[in-house]
């Protein structure tokens, strides 16, 4: 793909858990490698455990990668992130409540953003610039806004603000780690709305982290599922949705809740949805366990993904063979 | 555009202490005292070591104490004796503080190995019982001036608060905001000074305010068992000068009581104040004051 | 006509606030049958956690319930002293909390807390404890094995269960839970909902469930209730709700769900905030932002109103009759 903003290759992160008796690896991520164009948004979906959040952290610089190549806007990343890349590529954070500080009025942020990453603003600049970028998010009367401490504002104003922050360093990525899980469902469409405009009116790309299948739908362009740190089906939004391969993408369409499906009786879901374990994982596919197609060969090598089409990836022995 | 942090802070004060009636008393003493501190003279219708009227007087108007063995007017005493004092309590309180952030807060944002060895400094200093260490410390420096005196409490004394001060640092490092701050690429001293630390303000003032008690007492007893200079006027020292004297089998109990009385009424204020803190930092312990809407009838 | 296990009256609870008091809940009216699953539907603030304590009569200080009556099996339990209400509590009505983690006591293996609460209510030995408590987690596909388990050993999905299989313990007749499912994953979220589902067909108990997030209750309820700041808006079979929405903020709602299957369509949310319940609007309390808000609206707030089975709270939708 020509002039890919992302491009992730074997990215693997991994943490030492236990003292020291029972020391062992946590594989968040293994070996994930994916591409974001430009202008486009990518979902990431996953449950617990999938190591969605991990790629964001490790994209957003707070961890260093245990191993792999990530090449944002063409270089190929160092161990630290620098700040120009930080300004490119930042992340707005799942928790309206906890991720702005409590003590320090909401501007604050926004103004330390243009402040670090746009030097070309003098502060008469700077302080139109944060009125105009709260009021695109659709926060008004921006400039009152901006002098509000973070308790007199909502879960969704909070959120939405993320997104000023954001684009304050004129990011060609950001990369948004569950935006909308902690707010109220007729607050999200808004959020979801304002991603969507970002996309198509600033060109600017979204890594969108969820576990909600539909939210995913409606905003992304394509989708790739993770499963216990592995990417097990990738394709465009629409190629997934209608027709899941792997067992698991399956298993997420059956089980998501949605009012206007009747209730899949069919596939009688018998899986009590326990999390993958992913500390010191011995070979072999990590859905095997729960999986209805499993076969031998599944439990003693791990399937790589395999392209089934030019958009179409997937990693699992049983479709590869059908 | 933005009043700093510090002037918001000083406002929020302001309307609070208007509020809680434990606030408004320790500010009151305090206040009183700091007047006294800064203006000794307009309290001391004597010169305090003026040895010039007769001896183990009672009260009276012109001696509302009475006076010392030695002829000293107790009262002019115990306003001079004001300034040390309270200039102990704020200073050691100040320093104390500085250092307990600075050790606390560092140790807890580096993690690792940082925080191992400042820990296990912090530690250390904690366990040593404090008052031996005090004498011993104060007893080898034999000069025994003001700033020896701050000098040893706040070596002793700073362990407390950067302990306290360190878990509660923790308990915030791993916020999403200070996250947010690493994100858009903020330096770390910035993000401790910034982000970290404006948070954890009440609990950094009840701190200064714990400190500047155990300064109060631990001075006044340094001073009472005379490693203090006793030529200069403080209330540990006409302690130590009264008991000296027997003051009170010689039947002048108020040489003796009233430095006592003013250490108490010192410490009560700073305790005060340190509850109504406690209130700050912890809305649990708020108490709920309600506007009870008239019932209507039934 | 079966006598309702809980017949709820005009329910009203405050809470006092530096403010002034503030009604959360403002005279919530409704029955349910033995074994019927009702789902209680709203967003942030809307009450409907509060409701929930308040029929339970677990509120405390701050929160206070100021008016209305909560009948179970006929008796008022507003009116019972602490010793009684003691008496009835798991026997009669049990609870499932938001978070398992924070219910569950982190020092305590599952046997202990299980014996713990057949202790409090029961007078059975410990052979009786013992053999119940391997039922209850039977029912709930806990292997059995894990009674010695504390809760931080066990994943988010078992402690959930867990906490339902200590809610079945003494086979109460109605089930409380306060959105059980909102801290579990997709597949989790599923799979109790159909335990809740089974166990509630085996055993009969009634169920109310309290969620911000309607679609995990479709296909399980049986009826369902929206509130919106401290009101029922709408109340009727799920089916019903969910396909034709009377109430504006009801339809508001359902059409703020993105859906998996279906056309795409731009879908809008439901711009505004909910009311200050301190200081309520006269008249209808959505109306600030209700695009079909007329005056009537705002000057008269509207009556809970059933018709054909389906209760809605909204004069355009049943008239105010004018006297």
């Amino acid at each position: 793909m020509t002039d890919a903003v992302l491009k992730v290759d074997k990215l693997s992160r991994f943490f030492r858990v236990g003292g020291f008796r029972s020391a062992g690896t946590l594989h968040a991520t293994d070996e994930v490698s994916f591409e974001v164009a430009p202008g486009e948004i990518v979902a990431l979906v996953g449950e617990s455990g999938s190591g969605k959040s991990t790629i964001a952290r490790v994209l957003a610089g707070l961890y260093p990668p245990t191993s792999g190549t990530i090449t944002f806007e063409g270089e190929v990343q160092g161990k630290r992130t620098s700040r120009k890349v930080r300004g490119r590529m930042p992340m707005v954070f799942q928790d309206p409540f906890g991720s702005i500080n409590p003590v320090l009025r909401v501007g604050h942020s926004l103004h330390r953003s243009l402040k670090l990453h746009r030097p070309e603003l003098d502060q008469a600049g700077r302080d139109a610039e944060a009125v105009a970028l709260v009021e695109r998010v659709g926060l008004l009367p921006g400039a009152e806004v901006l002098r509000r401490y973070p308790h007199e504002l909502s879960g969704g104003q909070r959120q939405r603000l993320g997104f000023a922050q954001a684009l304050a360093s004129r990011p060609s990525l950001i990369l948004a780690d569950e935006p909308v899980s902690m707010l109220d469902v007729s607050i999200r469409i808004g959020l979801l709305n304002v991603m969507k405009g970002l996309r198509d009116q600033e060109h600017v790309s979204l890594l969108y982290i969820t576990h909600d299948l539909a939210s995913a739908r409606y905003v992304a362009d394509r989708m790739i599922v993770l499963y216990a740190g592995r990417i097990v089906e990738e394709g465009t939004t629409e190629e997934v949705i209608a027709h899941p391969e792997h067992p698991y993408t399956r298993l997420l369409m059956a089980t998501a809740p949605d009012p206007r499906l009747p209730l899949s009786h069919d596939t009688d879901v018998e899986d009590l949805g326990e999390p993958p374990k992913v500390i010191n994982p011995g070979p072999g596919c990590r859905f095997a366990p729960r999986c209805p197609l499993a076969m031998d060969q599944c439990r003693i090598s791990t399937p790589a993904l395999v392209s089934l089409s030019a958009t179409k990836r997937v990693a699992c022995y049983a479709v590869e063979q059908s | 555009m933005k009043r700093p942090h510090l002037l918001r802070l000083l406002a929020a004060a302001g309307r609070f202490l208007r509020r809680d009636k434990k606030a408004m008393a320790g500010s009151i003493i305090l206040f009183v005292l700091l007047v006294i501190t800064a203006f000794p003279s307009w309290f001391t219708p004597d010169d305090p070591a003026a040895e010039i009227y007769s001896p183990g007087m009672a009260l009276s108007w012109a001696h509302p104490l009475g006076t010392t063995s030695f002829g000293q007017d107790v009262f002019s005493q115990l306003m001079a004796g004001t300034r040390q004092s309270v200039m102990i309590a704020l200073v050691v309180g100040f320093l104390c503080t500085i250092l307990s952030v600075a050790v606390g807060v560092t140790a807890a944002y580096s993690g690792g190995l940082v925080d191992d060895a400042l820990s296990l400094v912090t530690d250390v200093i904690l366990v040593i019982p404090t008052f031996p260490l005090i004498i011993v410390i104060a007893a080898y420096t034999k000069s025994a001036s003001f700033w020896t005196i701050v000098f040893v409490l706040v070596v002793t004394g700073w362990s407390y608060g950067a302990r306290q001060l360190r878990v509660q640092a923790l308990s915030l490092r791993n916020r999403d905001y200070l996250l947010a701050a690493r994100a858009r690429g903020e330096a770390s001293w910035y993000i401790i000074s910034v982000e970290l630390i404006p948070p954890m303000t009440s609990l950094i003032v009840a701190n200064f305010l714990g400190a500047a008690l155990y300064a109060v007492l631990a001075a006044a007893g340094l001073q009472f068992v005379g490693l203090g200079n006793v030529n200069t006027e403080s209330w540990g020292t006409m302690l130590y000068w009264a008991q000296n004297n027997e003051a009170l089998q010689a039947g002048l109990p108020l040489w003796a009581l009233a430095p006592g009385i003013m250490i108490a009424v010192l410490g009560s204020a700073l305790a005060l104040l340190n509850y109504a803190f406690d209130e700050v930092s912890n809305p649990a312990l708020r108490p709920v004051t309600t506007k009870r809407r008239k019932k209507a009838a039934a | 006509m079966t006598t309702p296990i809980l017949e709820v009256r005009d329910l009203k609870v405050e809470y006092s606030t530096a403010a002034g008091p503030a009604e959360a809940v403002s005279g919530v009216s409704f029955d349910l049958a033995p074994g019927e699953f009702l789902a209680i539907v709203g967003e942030s603030g809307c009450g409907k956690s509060t409701l929930l304590f308040s029929i339970a009569q677990l509120l405390t200080y701050p929160a206070e319930t100021v008016g209305g009556s909560v009948k179970f099996d006929g008796v008022d339990l507003t009116t019972l002293s602490a010793e009684e209400l003691r008496q009835r509590r798991w026997r009669d009505i049990s609870v499932v909390m938001q978070s398992a983690m924070n219910a569950l006591n982190p020092t305590l293996s599952i046997a202990a807390q299980l014996a713990d609460a057949c202790r409090a209510h029961t007078d059975w030995d410990d052979d009786k404890i013992a053999h119940r408590s391997a039922e209850v987690l039977n029912m709930v596909s806990i292997d059995v094995t894990h009674l010695k388990s504390f809760p931080f050993q066990l994943s988010g999905g078992m402690r959930q269960r867990a906490m339902i299989a200590m809610a079945l313990l003494l086979e109460p007749k109605l089930i409380i839970m306060d959105e059980p499912t909102s801290a579990l994953d997709v597949v989790a979220q599923r799979s109790l909902m159909r335990q809740v589902e089974n166990l509630r067909r085996e055993l009969g108990f009634a169920v109310l469930f309290v969620t911000h997030d309607m679609s995990v209750v479709s296909h399980f309820s049986d009826r369902l209730a929206v509130m919106y700041a401290g009101e029922i808006v709408e109340l009727g079979p799920t089916r019903e709700v969910f396909d034709r929405p009377r109430h504006p903020y009801s339809s508001g709602l359902m059409d703020a769900f993105p859906s998996i299957v279906g056309e795409m369509k731009e879908l809008t949310g439901i711009a505004g905030n909910p009311p200050s319940l301190v200081n309520p609007p006269s008249g209808c309390l959505f109306a600030p932002r209700c695009q079909f808000a007329t005056d009537e609206c705002r000057q008269f707030r509207p009556e809970l109103i059933t018709v054909d089975g389906l209760a809605v709270r909204c004069h355009l939708v049943n008239p105010r009759v004018a006297k």
